[in-house]
């Protein structure tokens, strides 16, 4: 069966481009960049490249970049360095619909007798900048808030949000995962002091992460040890991964338009044409600004994981909002923080696309949803009334 | 992705007895939209009404929801309402070959059901289940408030499915699966279940047994003692468990601090107030 997969704010596939450009950093370059001789000088070369690209993408600066592990080390890293920085302040920022990377270490912090605030979101998904503006004080050592939403899409005003918190003299650190590659970000004319990114969200492998760490900001780091990345990350390069990220972060430069252009046209006809093939639906985050390539559409009276299964039987991977598939059992923190009513909150299905994704992948999603809807409304105690004749 | 047996997937997809039975002898409700999942089981006697001889359903909810409930339907068919009320949850999970541990709460949804079905045929009060907001049920005092669950519903799964944790209790009846308020009440029922009159008082541990005791020490160090010291830049280490002595090294800012002697009594104070009135703390080097 041919996958038709509309997941990519899960993971994405390593681009072709991305893997050759690794490859020979296996088993023929396998040096080591911090080593004196030319062996190793060769791949630190290459690791230098791919930090020049990254920072192109983020208009950074090369020494702006940090590489790590994943998205998630870069949340922590980054929390844990302003609570370094600042030991005498006990305040933490975040919102209620953050990545559990950020969210749980934030809960952590407040067992351990750090003052944390979510900030709530509007039925949009949408941030309140007044309310972080009264609720950042001095005693705030960091705010940490997400670029764009993994679930619905919707996008914080951060760069607003960041003058906010540097006016207080707070840090601010932005989870940007779903954000980069996807809508341009300059950093040379931004506020954020920290910015998270993953390479395996835009076509690069998994296990490998950029924290942009501003000139000037100051940083404590988490692994220590040896003095790769200037002393912020200690531990020997992932090369390979490095080199990776290097070459996704060039290509994802070169798709931004695709994005923006060919990407959110073929969802925004996914959202027209199942909205209007099946009855009783809303678009979380419908009314404000989201990513072009995500779709999050909540359908009343089924239950998601039911749905996925039915998709996956068709061939079409998508997520859903629901928590069934994620072993809790509420709707996701999401989409309840939104207040979207329990009536639909369960039935909420997630479709991302990326640059791989095809008209075809759009048709099969427009074909084979409305009438597992049917069905499974047919099922409901609750969806009889929705039944078509 | 969930490792469901084939035998789920067969009956997801295809499920026996969707729909309704218009002249149904007895229907059962149990859930709700707000639960994320609702099932509503009907029932057909034959003419002396002593057998079963059909059965439908309407669910809402994940897929071994759907696949619970279209077991339940094909087991009941044929047999009496006794025999039918003999049905355990274990017995729908096994038909289906077995489900994940977390979505064992759809066999428990199914069994409700059925138990709700015949209870309200023979006119009685159906059991305090009380799964579902929609009808409040009166017997029994309400544990979970997320998802409407009694005490006396609780304390018989954790019975009949020899449950020993919390966690397992979320996953056969989802109490504690939302907001988590009701887990501390969830362990005592557990306690309870299990034997151990947890009074709250502090003479109840004269009968922890050796590892529940040991359980209840790393339990209070872990949840009330080591939060406390964090926020102090300190932190200690569980050495060693003897008997009633709790030996402990202390770590960062508490190790070689001048008042450890002082931390020392306070986990001591800690654990006989929460754990038993006998303790001893005794710092080590470890
Ligand atoms: S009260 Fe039980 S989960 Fe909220």
């Amino acid at each position: 069966m041919r996958e038709i997969y509309l997941d990519n704010n899960a993971t994405t596939k390593v681009d072709e481009r991305v893997f050759e450009e690794m490859r020979p950093y296996f088993c023929e370059l396998y040096g080591n960049p911090s080593s004196m001789h030319f062996f190793g000088g060769q791949v630190q070369k290459k690791v230098d490249e791919a930090r020049a690209r990254v920072a192109s993408l983020l208009g950074a600066l090369p020494d702006e970049i940090v590489f790590t592990a994943c998205g998630t080390e870069s949340d922590n890293a980054a929390i844990r360095s302003a609570l370094e920085v600042f030991p005498e302040r006990r305040h933490v920022i975040t919102s209620r619909v953050e990545h559990p990377a950020v969210l749980t270490q934030c809960r952590n912090l407040s067992k351990r007798g750090y003052r944390v605030t979510e900030l709530n979101v509007d039925g949009n998904g949408q941030l309140d900048l007044a309310e972080l503006e009264r609720l950042v004080d001095e005693d705030t050592a960091i705010v940490s808030l997400m670029y764009a939403n993994n679930e619905t899409g919707v996008i914080f005003p951060i760069e607003e949000a960041a003058k906010i918190v540097k006016k207080k003299g707070a840090l601010f650190h932005t989870d940007a995962v779903q954000a980069v590659g996807k809508i341009p970000l300059n950093m040379a004319e931004s506020a954020i002091d920290m910015l998270s990114l993953s390479g395996h969200k835009l076509h690069a492998p998994k296990g490998v992460g950029v924290l942009f760490v501003r000139r000037g900001t100051p940083f404590r780091p988490m692994l220590v040890g040896g003095h790769q990345e200037r002393g912020r990350r200690a531990g020997t390069e992932n090369t390979a991964s490095i080199i990776a990220m290097g070459k996704a972060c060039q290509l994802a430069e070169q798709y931004m338009a695709d994005e923006a252009g060919r990407v959110r046209e073929m969802r925004d006809r996914l959202e027209r044409e199942l909205t209007a093939l099946i009855p009783n639906t809303r678009i979380n985050g419908g009314g404000t600004e989201r990513l072009p390539n995500t779709l999050s559409i909540a359908m009343e009276f089924v239950e998601g994981e039911g749905i996925l299964l039915l998709l996956s039987e068709k061939g079409i991977c998508a997520s859903s909002g629901s928590a069934c598939t994620s072993g809790s059992l509420e709707p996701s923190h999401v989409l309840r923080a939104m207040g979207v009513p329990f009536t639909c909150a369960h039935g909420s299905i997630r479709f991302s696309l990326s640059r791989f994704t095809t008209d075809d992948d759009i048709n099969a999603v427009i074909t084979e949803l409305p009438p597992i809807i049917s069905r499974l409304r047919a099922m409901s105690p609750f969806g009889r009334e929705f039944l078509n004749k | 992705m969930w490792d469901y047996t084939d035998k789920v997937k067969e009956h997801f997809l295809n499920p026996r007895n969707v729909g309704e039975i218009t002249d149904a002898d007895a229907v059962g409700e149990v859930g709700s939209l707000a639960c994320g999942d609702a099932l509503k089981l009907f029932i057909k006697l034959d003419e002396n009404k002593e057998r079963i001889v059909d059965a439908k359903f309407q669910t809402f909810g994940c897929g071994s929801a759907i696949a619970s409930s279209s077991a339940l339907t094909e087991m009941v068919k044929g047999k009496t309402l006794d025999e039918a009320l003999e049905i355990t949850n274990q017995q729908i999970a096994d038909f289906l070959g077995g489900l994940p541990e977390e979505k064992m709460h759809c066999s428990v949804m199914g069994q409700e059901a059925l138990e709700a079905a015949i209870a309200k045929y023979r006119g009685v009060e159906a059991p305090a289940h009380g799964h579902g907001h929609d009808h409040v049920e009166t017997e029994g005092e309400l544990v979970c408030k997320c998802f409407g669950l009694t005490d006396v519903f609780l304390k018989k799964v954790i019975a009949s499915n020899k449950l020993t944790t919390a966690e397992q209790v979320t996953h056969f009846t989802k109490a504690g699966g939302a907001c988590g308020g009701c887990i501390p009440k969830i362990k005592d029922l557990i306690a309870e279940v299990l034997g151990e009159e947890k009074k709250v008082t502090a003479e109840k541990p004269a009968k922890l047994t050796n590892l529940r005791k040991m359980q209840l020490i790393q339990e209070t160090l872990e949840n009330e003692v080591r939060p406390q010291l964090w926020a102090d830049g300190g932190d200690l280490e569980l050495i060693d468990i003897d008997g009633s002595n709790v030996q402990v090294a202390f770590r960062k800012a508490c190790a070689g601090c001048a008042s450890s002697g002082y931390t020392a009594k306070f986990v001591e104070q800690k654990l006989r107030e929460l754990v038993s009135p006998d303790i001893t703390v005794q710092e080590v080097q470890g």
